[in-house]
Parts: structure tokens; sequence; C-alpha cells
């Protein structure tokens, strides 16, 4: 066998070894486990008791209640699906924070079954709509199209062109 | 200088000798390119997209730069690896050299995707920084970039140092994939990560064409970049040889 053939051999084997690797990496990451735990996976007690993890779901609809005289606020997070958890915070909240939308909050849940948080982050989702185009499309009640056409977007948000 | 009937020997610039003089002529032709495409792609991501979004304000728009210099920290590392593999099987001097140039752009380009993603972090998430998988892969993405260089500069003899430092290329390759399909799902209770998905279906085409053009024009830089960074290392290696003795740069 010639040399280069040997070479190019080994470097697709090479090749395939790094794919699987990458494949199992890929595979791995896909549990939750690796980064944040959900609502429902704390009730049913699969989080270690005492453990600080992260608590990631949607804050629920008008849950969110702040303190009068102290800076605590309280809100729920929700799977959408039943399980609830209440969270306790003293820190800041983003700009992106809201209910109904996402977060990841990290704390450690205490003896009242409340969760302690000592950082709230609000997610943002891959969503790049103009605000006044999706209260258009809201009222329509329509979802908004894949691909928009730009004339579109500047006939409703009266933008010059 | 070839007429068009003629065929163009491609692997006649495989030769450090000819390709000097060819990426002299290509680098002006990329600058111009890169200057215009950026300008172009940011003209538009900052004056013909709306301010607000759905849920985001203005720091939104740092999504041109930070999304074109992640792609292409992404891509040039698929490019080095291939550079790399064709001179592991050829042998060829140029591959490697242009390997190692490639690996120079990469990393400025995973650092500048890093800190405008923590500028972006922190304004909208409420953190500079987060170990959520795609950060934290990323993260790793740049240490290969730096051990790459590292360990192609910690060995004299250039032919083992770019044997080995392409070896390290080719393993760190499983990295990039994980960085791209690991925390894409589409669920937003099941996703286990803070960064978003990756996805361009839910981008109004402003938008999308300021982030679109830009990338191309961050491309037309890499390639300039990449191109001189190849010329001085030519230039570096063949310094013995008589042909770069006489060209008039060196002269001078």
């Amino acid at each position: 066998m010639k040399p280069r053939n040997k070479r190019i051999i080994f470097v697709v084997l090479a090749l395939v070894m790094v794919g699987a690797a990458s494949a199992l990496i890929s595979k791995a990451m896909k549990g939750n486990l690796a980064y944040l735990h959900t609502p429902e996976e704390v009730l049913t007690g699969k989080v270690p008791k005492g453990s600080t993890f992260r608590l990631g779901g949607l804050v629920k609809e008008g849950s969110f209640k702040r303190s009068e005289t102290e800076l605590e606020a309280r809100f729920v997070v929700t799977d959408n699906r039943g399980n609830e958890i209440t969270v306790v915070t003293n820190k800041i909240l983003p700009d992106l924070f809201k209910e109904g939308k996402s977060q990841v909050s990290r704390g450690k849940m205490g003896d009242d079954g409340l969760f302690y948080a000592d950082e709230v982050l609000a997610k943002h989702d891959s969503e790049y709509m103009p605000a006044e185009l999706k209260d258009v499309l809201d009222k329509e009640h329509m979802r908004a199209p894949a691909n928009v056409d730009g004339s579109e977007i500047k006939a409703m948000t009266g933008q010059k062109s | 200088m070839y007429p068009l009937n003629m065929k163009i020997n491609w692997f006649k610039y495989s030769a450090p000798m000819n390709f000097y003089p060819l990426a002299g002529k290509l680098i002006p032709i990329f600058w111009l390119l890169a200057i215009a495409l950026i300008g172009l792609g940011l003209y538009w991501g900052f004056f013909k997209t709306a301010d607000i979004l759905n849920d985001q304000k203005q720091y939104y728009r740092i999504i041109y730069v930070h999304v074109a210099s992640a792609w292409m920290a992404m891509w040039l590392y698929a490019v080095m690896v291939a550079w790399a593999m064709i001179g592991l099987i050829f042998n060829t001097r140029l591959s490697f050299m242009m390997a190692s140039a490639t690996a120079v752009t990469g990393t400025v380009m995973t650092v500048i995707a890093l800190v405008t993603g923590a500028i972006w972090g922190k304004t909208s998430w409420g953190t500079w920084w987060d170990w959520d998988p795609k950060l934290t892969t990323f993260l790793i993405l740049l240490f290969i970039y730096i051990g790459y260089i590292a360990l192609q500069s910690a060995i004299d003899d250039t032919r083992r140092s770019d044997k080995a430092s392409a070896l390290l290329a080719l393993v760190g390759l499983a990295i990039v994939p994980v960085i791209y399909y690991a925390v894409n799902c589409p669920d937003p209770n099941e996703c286990a990560s803070l960064h978003q998905e990756s996805s361009l279906k839910r981008v109004e085409s402003n938008i999308l064409i300021g982030m679109l053009v830009t990338t191309l024009g961050f491309w037309m830089y890499s390639f300039a970049t990449i191109l001189m960074r190849a010329r001085n290392i030519i230039l570096e290696r063949e310094r013995n040889t008589s042909w770069v003795s006489k060209l008039e740069e060196v002269n001078r």
C-alpha cells in the first residue's frame, strides 16, 4: 500500500472517531441534568436535598408578587404541566424577566418547600420580531410566518424605506 | 493573464513560491469586500430594522457582530481542520501554513463572540457568564484554538510541529457539532440551557439581512487576514530559498 493511501485511511478513521465522540457528547448533553432541573424533577425527588442547583421553567402568569416592606419577590415557576415551585429571591431581576417567559434561577430548596434563589436569570428565545408586528399578528390570531416579507413589515410598522 | 480556453493549473498554487504573489494580489480585494460588506450589514442592521423587538430592546443589535463572529469562529475551525487534513495526507507545506494562519483569525473570532455574548448576556439574561452548555463548549473551542497555536510554537522543528498540531486540530473538531447541536431543543420547558436555540426560523427578514451580510463581511475579513498571515509564514519558513531572497520587499 502506498504511504499516501495509508495516511488517507488514518485521517478518515480519525474523522469517524471524532464524529462518534461528538455524537456521544451531544447525546450526553441533551439530558437536563447537565445544566438545570425542571420543577417536575424537583417535586419527584430527583434532586438531592440541600444541594444548590438551577431551576428552569416559565414564570407563571399572575404569580409575581413583591413584598411591600422588603426587597423580597416571589413568583411561581411552572412547566405548564402542573408542576409548580414557588421561588423567593431578594436579588435584582433582569430586564427580560416577565410573567409567562422562561427563567433560570440558582439556589436551594428550603425545608418549607420554597426555592430560595441567589440569582435569577431571564431567558430569551430565538424570536426576532419587531414588537408592533407581533401585536398585529397576535390580534389576527395568526402565528408569525417563518419568513415575513420586509415590505409588509415596513407597511405595518410605518418604517421609512 | 490566462486566455479563456487555457486550463488553469491549480496545483501550481500549492507551491509557496507561486502562492505568495497570488495572495498578495487577492488581499486588497478581500479587504475592500470586507469593508463594504461589514459597512452595509451594520448599516442595514442599525438603520433598517425595528428599535424594539417583541421582548428585547435596542441592545439586541449586538446580534449582528455576535452571530457573525460565532459562525466564523466555528466555520474557520472546520477550514483549519480541512487544511490540516490535506497537509497530513499530501504532505504539502502550504496546507500546514494555511492551517496555522487560519488558527489566529479563528481565535480572534472566538474572542469577539465570547465578549459580545457576555455584554449581551449581562443586559438580557442578567449575567456576564454562566456555565451553560453552549457557553462552556464555546469556551472550550477557544482553549483548543489556543492549544493549537501553543503546540505549534512549542516545537521548533516545523515538520513535527505541523503534524502534531494538525492531529490536535483534528481531535478538537469533535467540539464544533456539540456547540451547534447540543443545546438546540425546541421545547422551552426542556431546554437545558440559558442560551437560546440557534434558529433563523423566527427572525424578521431585515434583521436576517443585517446578520447574513455582516457574516459575509467577516468572512472576507478572514480571507484577507489569513492570506496576510500566510504570506508572513511563507517568508519566515522559506527565508533561505533563492526566490525569497530575490523578492523586492525583502531587498528593500
